[in-house]
């Protein structure tokens, strides 16, 4: 039963989930924000898939993962300046050393 | 999927696919096992060329060039920046182990995998309509963005703007 979709949501299904592994077990606060970058792409790459070959082709599809990709880029960007901002203050980028909240 | 993996290797373009889905998975794989921080944002940057030359693929020219640009371009060099921007010890990479966490993140993972993998073969996909790209894709997308969708267009770049401030206040040394 394999459509001509079911390969790009295969590949995008094993992106996301190598990138939910990398965000749930990196230490580094830098990679564990690329991870969600490679998480965010894999959505992206369904968008794009579906709006050539899904149900009802359109660009519309196109338009959505372009906004997608702006708000990933605006996320990046805050991310490293909190990123930067904690290791200045506390002297660490590990993701496990930064729990003031729980103690 | 096994079942029409005969047509699927038949075309062209499904080589392709296929050369660009492993570089992409093999760029993930390696940004999970390498140790040094540098060799996971480049061999990322791999995975997000390979996305754009799929985006190529799917007749999406405009977003390819997008994902290039940005992806490939902006964010693994802003990554690089948070990267010697912070210090990392390289040494102490190795430090305690945590078997129970990252098994269960393995567990979690493949589980999820599954049931999207189960759903996917359940579900039938049918084509109703060829798609239909115009005659220049980024013109149809600026007529797209500039009439039907002109104002989450704007939000957007209010919101983009608003967080590229934000961004720079944050990370500004307080001087006094």
């Amino acid at each position: 039963m394999g459509s001509i979709v079911t390969p790009y949501l295969t590949l995008a299904a094993i992106l996301f989930c190598v990138g939910l592994y990398g965000a749930l077990t990196k230490k580094n606060g830098v990679i564990v924000l690329l991870s969600i970058e490679l998480m965010l792409n894999a959505v992206n790459l369904n968008l794009v898939a579906f709006s050539k070959l899904g149900d009802h082709p359109a660009l519309t599809g196109q338009i959505f993962s372009l906004f997608n990709i702006t708000i990933a880029a605006a996320e990046a960007a805050v991310g490293i300046a909190i990123l930067i901002t904690i290791y200045r203050n506390k002297g660490t980028s590990d993701v496990n050393e930064m729990d003031s909240m729980k103690r | 999927m096994l079942n029409g993996i005969g047509d699927f290797l038949s075309s062209g373009s499904s080589w392709m696919f296929f050369i660009f889905a492993l570089l992409a998975i093999g760029g993930a794989i390696f940004m999970i096992s390498f140790t040094k921080v540098i060799h996971m944002v480049i061999s990322l940057a791999l995975t997000f060329i390979s996305l754009g030359g799929l985006y190529v693929i799917l007749e999406a020219e405009f977003v390819a060039f997008v994902q290039v640009l940005i992806y490939a371009g902006a964010i693994s060099i802003l990554m690089i920046f948070g990267i010697m921007m912070t210090k990392h010890r390289q040494g102490e990479e190795e430090e305690p182990r945590r078997p129970w966490h990252e098994g269960l993140a393995i567990v979690g993972s493949l589980a999820l995998f599954g049931v999207i993998f189960y759903a996917i073969q359940k579900t039938k996909f049918v084509a109703t309509g060829a798609f239909d790209a115009g005659k220049d894709n980024t013109m149809e997308i600026g007529k797209l963005l500039y009439n039907e969708h002109v104002i989450p267009f704007e939000i957007m770049s209010v919101l983009l703007t608003v967080a590229f401030i934000g961004a720079i206040i944050i990370a500004k040394r307080e001087e006094d």
